[in-house]
C-alpha cells in the first residue's frame, strides 16, 4: 500500500525478481481457487496503488484455469486510515467496486505488503459501508512481520523476515519499470515512506 | 492547500486539479447503499449562513455529513444575528464552542476574509458566497461540471453572460478557469459589467449572438435585481431578447455545448424554460457535483493535520 517510489541512496538488495513474482502470483492463485473450491462468488479487490495491478494478475491466472473471468477491483482506504490525522490530508485513489456487488461473495483483498496490518483493518473497515461479503481472505506478496494487530494472511508470496529499520520496496512492471522486490537497508538514507504497512 | 479558501484565486492550479480528482472519487459515493466516510469524525463544521440560500447550506451540510462531521447550522433569522449581535461576537462564539471549520455566506463582500485573518477563530474558513465578491465552491463545481463532460479545461472556451457586475459566481469562475487553462469571455450589457474588469483574466463583449457558436460551455447568470437599485436595463423584456439564452439561440450552440446555470434561476429572463429542461442544460447535475465537490474541500482543509497556530 502507498508504494511511493522513494528516491534511492542504494539500489538496494533484489529479494524476489520478475520470476520470482510470477511463479508466487501462480501459486496465490491456485492457493484461492482451491480454498474456494473454484472461482464461483470470488471478487478480487486490490489495495492501491501496487495491489491493484497484483489483483490483475491473479485474475488473469485464474480466468485461464477456470475459464470465466473473476470481477476484480480497487479499494482504496486512504479514510478509513488510523494515521489520517497525523499527516497532511492526502489524495485519495481511486475505488471501484465490480457491479455484481460484494454481497454475499467471497471477498479477497490483495495488497503488495503486509507490514504493521494497519492497512488491512482500514480495508476491513471501508468493505463494511460497501456490503456484507460472505468471507474477507487476504492475499500479499511479500509478509515482512511486525503485525501491530491480530491480522494474518491467508495467501502469501513470501514470507520476508526483516528488521524494523529496513524498507521493503515492490515494483510492477506497468506502474515502475520492472517487477522486483528489494529491500533497502539501514546504511539508506532515503526518508523511510509509508509503503510497507 | 491553503487553510482557508476565500477565493478562487487562492487556489493553484495543482491544488485545483487535487480537489477536482478528490471530488471524482467522493462522487461515486453517491451511488453506494451507506453514503458515509468517516474522513471528519469528531470534526465540528459551523454553517455561518447571514443570506438566504438553499442550494449552498444544504449542500454544505450534506458533504459534512456524509464525511461524518457534526454540523451545526447558525443563520441570520432566528439567531441573535438578528438582535443586532455583530461578526466578531458571533465568531468568538463560534470558537468557544469549538468549530474546526465555518462557513460562511455573507452580504458584506470581504467578511470571510475578515472571519479568517482577525484571529477571532482558529477554525478554517470556507467562503460560500461574500455580498458579489466571491464564491470559490460554486466555481469549483462548475468546473468540476464541465470536465466531467468535457475533460481537460485546456483551450476550452468559456461564456459567461448575464449579470456580471453582481455575480460572485462570475467573479470566482473567471479566476478558476483561467487557473486551469480556459478562455473565459464575459457577455454583458456595459452597464452590468464590472469596473475593473479589463484587470481580469477574461475577454468581454457585448454580443451574445457572436460569442456562443463558438463556445463549449454557456453559463447563464441570474439578473440579481435585489441587488439593483437604479436602471441597469431598460426593460426585463429587452434584456431578454439580447442576453437570454432562448431555443432559438441554443440552436446556434455546438453539438457538445453544454448549459450552466448557478441557480436559483429566473425562467423567461435569462433562460427560457425549454433551454433549462433541454439535454443540454445540466443545471441538475451541477447540484448533484456540488456535494462531492464540498466534500472534497472539507476533507482537504480538515481531514488531515491541523496546522498548529500558523496562518496559511
Amino acid at each position: 500500500m502507498c508504494a511511493q517510489p522513494a528516491p534511492e541512496a542504494t539500489p538496494g538488495r533484489v529479494v524476489l525478481d520478475a520470476r520470482d513474482i510470477a511463479r508466487a502470483l501462480t501459486r496465490i492463485s491456485h492457493e484461492i481457487l482451491e480454498r474456494n473450491k473454484g472461482a464461483g462468488d470470488l471478487v478480487l479487490l486490490g489495495i492501491p496503488s501496487r495491489g491493484v495491478p497484483l489483483a490483475e494478475r491473479i485474475a488473469e491466472r485464474i480466468t485461464s484455469v477456470e475459464g470465466y473471468d473473476v470481477p476484480t477491483g480497487s479499494l482504496d482506504v486512504t479514510m478509513y486510515r488510523d494515521d489520517l490525522r497525523l499527516k497532511p490530508a492526502r489524495a485519495l485513489l481511486h475505488t471501484e467496486i465490480p457491479e455484481s456487488g460484494i454481497d454475499g461473495r467471497t471477498v479477497v483483498l490483495v495488497d503488495d505488503v503486509l507490514f504493521s496490518g494497519r492497512t488491512i483493518r482500514a480495508a476491513l473497515d471501508a468493505l463494511n459501508d460497501i456490503g456484507r461479503p460472505r468471507a474477507v481472505r487476504l492475499a500479499v506478496l511479500v509478509d515482512r512481520g511486525h503485525r501491530e494487530l491480530p491480522i494474518r494472511a491467508d495467501f502469501v508470496g513470501k514470507n520476508l523476515p526483516t528488521s524494523l529499520v529496513e524498507r521493503v520496496r515492490v515494483t510492477l512492471a506497468g506502474v515502475d519499470e520492472v517487477d522486483a522486490v528489494t529491500i533497502h537497508g539501514e546504511g539508506d538514507t532515503s526518508e523511510p515512506t509509508g509503503e510497507a504497512s | 492547500m491553503k487553510r482557508h479558501l476565500l477565493s478562487a484565486a487562492d487556489l493553484s492550479r495543482d491544488d485545483a486539479e487535487l480537489v477536482l480528482s478528490t471530488a471524482a472519487e467522493l462522487r461515486s459515493l453517491a451511488d453506494r447503499p451507506i453514503k458515509k466516510l468517516p474522513a471528519l469524525r469528531g470534526r465540528t463544521v459551523v454553517n455561518l449562513f447571514f443570506e438566504d440560500s438553499t442550494r449552498t447550506r444544504i449542500s454544505f451540510e450534506a458533504a459534512a455529513k456524509r464525511l461524518s462531521a457534526d454540523v451545526i447550522n447558525f443563520s441570520a433569522k432566528g439567531s441573535s444575528l438578528s438582535k443586532g449581535e455583530s461578526l466578531k461576537d458571533t465568531a468568538l462564539t463560534l470558537e468557544a464552542m469549538g468549530a474546526d471549520a465555518v462557513v460562511v455566506r455573507h452580504g458584506a463582500s470581504g467578511a470571510p476574509h475578515r472571519l479568517a485573518h482577525s484571529g477571532w477563530v482558529r477554525s478554517s474558513v470556507v467562503n460560500a458566497g461574500d455580498g458579489t465578491h466571491e464564491h470559490p465552491t460554486q466555481a469549483l463545481l462548475d468546473a468540476f461540471t464541465m470536465t466531467r463532460h468535457l475533460g481537460s479545461l485546456d483551450g476550452r472556451r468559456v461564456a459567461i453572460v448575464g449579470d456580471v457586475l453582481h455575480s460572485r459566481v462570475a467573479r470566482s469562475n473567471a479566476l478558476l478557469l483561467a487557473t486551469l487553462g480556459a478562455e473565459v469571455t464575459l457577455v454583458a450589457p456595459p452597464t452590468l459589467l464590472p469596473v475593473g474588469v479589463d484587470s481580469w483574466p477574461v475577454e468581454t463583449s457585448y454580443d451574445l449572438d457572436a460569442v456562443i457558436p463558438k463556445a463549449d460551455v454557456v453559463m447563464m447568470l441570474r439578473v440579481q435585481r435585489e441587488r439593483m437599485n437604479g436602471g441597469f436595463f431598460p426593460t426585463p423584456r429587452e434584456y431578454s431578447r439580447r442576453y437570454g439564452l432562448d431555443g432559438r439561440r441554443m440552436a446556434t450552440l455546438q453539438d457538445h455545448t453544454i448549459v450552466m446555470h448557478p441557480g436559483p434561476m429566473v425562467r423567461g429572463m435569462e433562460i427560457s424554460a425549454d433551454v433549462a429542461d433541454s439535454d443540454r442544460s445540466v443545471i441538475v447535475e451541477q447540484v448533484t457535483n456540488g456535494v462531492a465537490v464540498r466534500m472534497a474541500v472539507l476533507y482537504l482543509l480538515l481531514g488531515g493535520a491541523q496546522p498548529v497556530g500558523g496562518d496559511e
